[in-house]
């Protein structure tokens, strides 16, 4: 049998792994070639569907409904405790500050992100430096997230006012260049979460920008041209002609940014670890899942995140089909 | 036309192999090392004797798996080989750093490794609760039983069975500062809580900020603050209620409790006392508590209490010693004569109980194995009695080993490491750090009780 022990064992299971996953495949591919007649069609496509089906079904549809139903029961997972854990989520303040900033987080983030990123598209538009300036704003895309709050962490940095000690945070040299004492910016209350939002918004504000300005040069000229001739400013132009235009893109920018969002997870992790009333559901849900080893608490936090972010998925979708269909 | 369709199908199904070949690939080149690949030359100068009894396992392998990772795992591994070399077994030893919830979801699913060590006596209770422990075997029990006190006998047993064999210790309830500060000033050492007091005061006195802590640790941010109010608890009230606070069989928020924990305040949350170097009170919350203790070396900070390890935090160069740069003494009890001192420690918890696993883990319970580790290693000690502290080579680890075989000593194991999950490694935490950002001492005790689970 191969192990992984050495580096030829891991090579010799790697090519054991595409052998197998190629058979697989070829199996696939001799069956459906066995169906002829009127319903062969048909048997091909199911044939197809089926490893995604049961790749779905063991990977997503199991452990979903398995965390639906350990989300009724206690800590260690050994009493039926019905809507206790959801109860706690909405009438506990610690589960409620958890919430209360995961709205914050879900309405500002895509919006603020959107706008930015629009706003940066439709300035830079036509412009002569406009590939430079959209590389800009698209780098931090490029950048993942842990490492994006390693960055903002340094922003933040703190050291006391005191003499012989240099400030290494940006914000705080700022601060005391303007004449300022240093602030422990992560620790107040509010003022923090709206900080590690502007960590999201740097890193998702250049993922709005390219499928926006994607979106605008798309406009037909015509259209532009016909607007001109009738005297419309620049923003009735926004507002009449590219908004209307580049709407679908705009939901697709807003609602995939909003699903990014619900599932924040590191940059809190690593900015504050969820101290401060910096907490949100993803990562309150890992905590009582592997730290607090609270089974029940944790499952119910997976589903009620599930639970919202089907609505916008659901809306994403719909308007994906929309847009595909003009 | 067909036939077209199918080539290009197919020839996406094999794009397709590759590139999950390619991702396989990856996944199979993450580390897991093999401590047999290291040079054998030592082998010849073995003395076998002390590992006949153990007998010829050549051809075995156990699997170690620990959250203790580079640099101090080569002294694990290098320990070890002396027993792989005379009875020809093969360690295998992975080292994670994500060990605690780890091995929590390896259990559950059926795939622990032959020994763990745990470092904390609630998760090793966790681990047994997944029915996929075995208890120790007799042989382990009777070393323990001859190296180290009942107590520590105690943290390894779970509902009156014993499983696991302590492996390293280390002495929390110091102080670390700096001997030619004290020299200079004309300080002494204090011998009393009193003395630690008045000795504050006069740095107070002296135009210094005395103290420096740090809290900041990631998610486990709060930590360095159980240690405090654990020390305290220890020292006001005494072991018997401490045990019984550990144990929830008095509340967390009755009067010993909150008289521990406003007198970590009438230090920490005291601004005239912190943070020297560092900032504020609040600034407690976010220094990190690697770089709490380094305004020592800078002089802006005189006293900071923190466990052993922390000896390998200062820079390289730095001397830990009683004449050097910094050093520790021991916090002192209430009164002169009492000693509580506060600790941690690992343990060795098997899930197998093949031959092979039985010889490594009576090994891991001897003096032999002790002496070898802390011969190969640098801050490490253990409480097994059969470590000869004069061997010891390392300062501060002379120190903690004497402090840990002082008869006078009443050892005490780090109380949050045994409560439960939930309230040991997060409502705990949460909560102090709140505490030290301005919630108050009832507040904090409070929700710390709220949290604990329904028996």
């Amino acid at each position: 049998m191969l192990t992984a022990d050495t580096n030829a064992g891991k090579i010799g299971l790697m090519i054991a792994a595409i052998l197998l996953f190629a058979a697989v495949v070829g199996i696939i591919l001799f069956i459906a070639t066995l169906f002829r007649g009127r319903l062969a069609d048909r048997f091909t496509a199911y044939i197809y569907l089926a490893p995604t089906l049961i790749m779905l079904a063991v990977g997503l549809v199991y452990p979903g409904v398995r965390t639906i139903y350990q989300s009724f029961f206690n800590a260690a997972g050994d009493a039926f405790i019905g809507l206790g854990n959801y109860e706690t989520i909405f009438t506990d303040s610690e589960q409620l500050t958890v919430l209360r900033n995961t709205v914050i987080w879900v309405v500002l983030t895509p919006f603020v992100a959107t706008a930015i990123g629009m706003l940066y598209a439709i300035l830079v538009d036509k412009t002569k430096f406009e590939s430079f300036a959209k590389a800009l704003v698209f780098l931090p895309m490029a950048i993942s997230f842990v490492g994006a709050s390693i960055i903002w962490s340094f922003v933040y940095a703190y050291r006391p006012d005191q003499a012989n000690v240099k400030q290494i945070g940006l914000l705080n040299q700022v601060v005391v260049w303007l004449g300022g004492t240093p602030q422990q910016w992560l620790l107040t209350d509010w003022l923090n979460t709206f900080l590690l939002i502007v960590v999201l918004i740097w890193i998702q504000a250049g993922f709005a920008m390219t499928v926006l300005s994607a979106a605008i040069k798309a406009i037909p000229e015509d259209i532009i041209e016909a607007a001109r001739l009738d005297g419309v400013g620049p923003w009735g132009m926004f507002r009449f002609v590219t908004l209307p235009a580049i709407r679908p893109a705009v939901v697709v920018v807003l609602t995939t940014i909003a699903i990014g969002t619900l599932k924040v997870f590191d940059i809190v992790r690593t900015m504050t670890g969820g101290q401060f009333n910096t907490s949100v559901i993803a990562n309150e849900f890992y905590s009582q899942s592997f730290r607090s080893d609270n089974q029940g608490l944790g499952a119910a936090l997976a589903v009620l995140l599930f639970i919202l972010v089907i609505p916008i998925v659901v809306y994403n979708i719909r308007q994906l089909k929309q847009s595909e269909a003009l | 036309m067909f036939g077209l369709a199918k080539s290009r199908r197919l020839r996406g199904a094999l794009a397709g192999t590759v590139g999950v070949g390619l991702v396989l690939g990856a996944a199979a080149c993450s580390s897991s090392s093999d401590s047999s690949d290291d040079d054998t030359a030592s082998a010849a100068s073995i003395d076998c004797a002390p590992y006949k009894t153990f007998g010829d396992l050549k051809g075995k392998t156990v699997s170690v798996y620990t959250g203790i990772v580079t640099p101090e795992d080569k002294a694990y591994k290098d320990s070890y080989k002396p027993f792989e070399d005379c009875t020809g077994v093969t360690i295998k030893y992975e080292g994670d750093k994500s060990f605690e919830t780890q091995i929590l979801v390896r259990a559950k699913a059926g795939n622990p490794p032959d020994l763990a060590i745990v470092p904390q006596p609630g998760l090793l209770k966790q681990l047994v609760a997944t029915g996929k422990a075995v208890a120790a075997p007799a042989e382990v029990s009777a070393n323990v039983d001859k190296f180290w006190g009942a107590d520590w006998k105690a943290y390894g047993t779970v509902d009156g069975k014993f499983y696991a064999a302590p492996s390293g210790a280390s002495v929390k309830s110091l102080v670390w500062y700096s001997p030619s500060e004290f020299k200079d000033a004309g300080y002494t050492v204090p011998t009393t809580l009193d003395e630690l007091k008045t000795l504050t005061d006069k740095m107070v006195a002296d135009k210094k900020k005395p103290w420096c802590a740090g809290i900041a640790s990631g998610e486990a941010t709060g930590w360095p603050l159980t240690d405090w109010m654990e020390d305290f608890m220890l020292r006001l009230s005494g072991p018997e209620t401490y045990d019984k606070w550990v144990n929830h069989d008095i509340p967390f928020n009755g009067p010993d409790s909150t008289a521990a924990l406003d007198a970590v305040g009438a230090y920490l949350k005291n601004p005239a006392y912190v943070n020297g170097g560092l900032g504020d009170v609040k600034s407690i919350a976010t220094t990190t508590f690697q770089e709490a203790g380094l305004p020592i070396l800078d002089g802006t900070c005189s006293l900071h209490r923190m466990a052993s390890f922390y000896a390998a935090n200062f820079p390289a160069g730095t001397k830990v010693a009683e004449d050097g740069d910094v050093f520790a003494f021991y916090l002192p009890g209430k009164d002169a004569t009492s000693k509580p001192v506060l600790g941690g420690g690992e343990f060795n918890l098997a899930f197998a109980d093949r031959p092979e696993v039985k010889a490594f883990q009576t090994y891991l319970s001897t003096d032999t194995w002790a002496n070898i580790k802390a011969q190969a290693s640098q801050g490490w000690i253990s409480a097994n009695k059969g470590l000869d502290t004069s061997k010891v080579s390392n300062p501060i680890d002379k120190l903690s080993a004497d402090l840990l075989q002082n008869p006078s000593t009443t050892f005490r194991f780090d109380g949050s490491d045994q409560m439960p999950a939930a309230v040991g490694s997060n409502a705990i935490f949460k909560q102090m750090t709140n505490w030290i950002t301005g919630q108050d001492t009832k507040t904090t005790v409070d929700n710390v009780e709220k949290a604990w689970p329904a028996k």
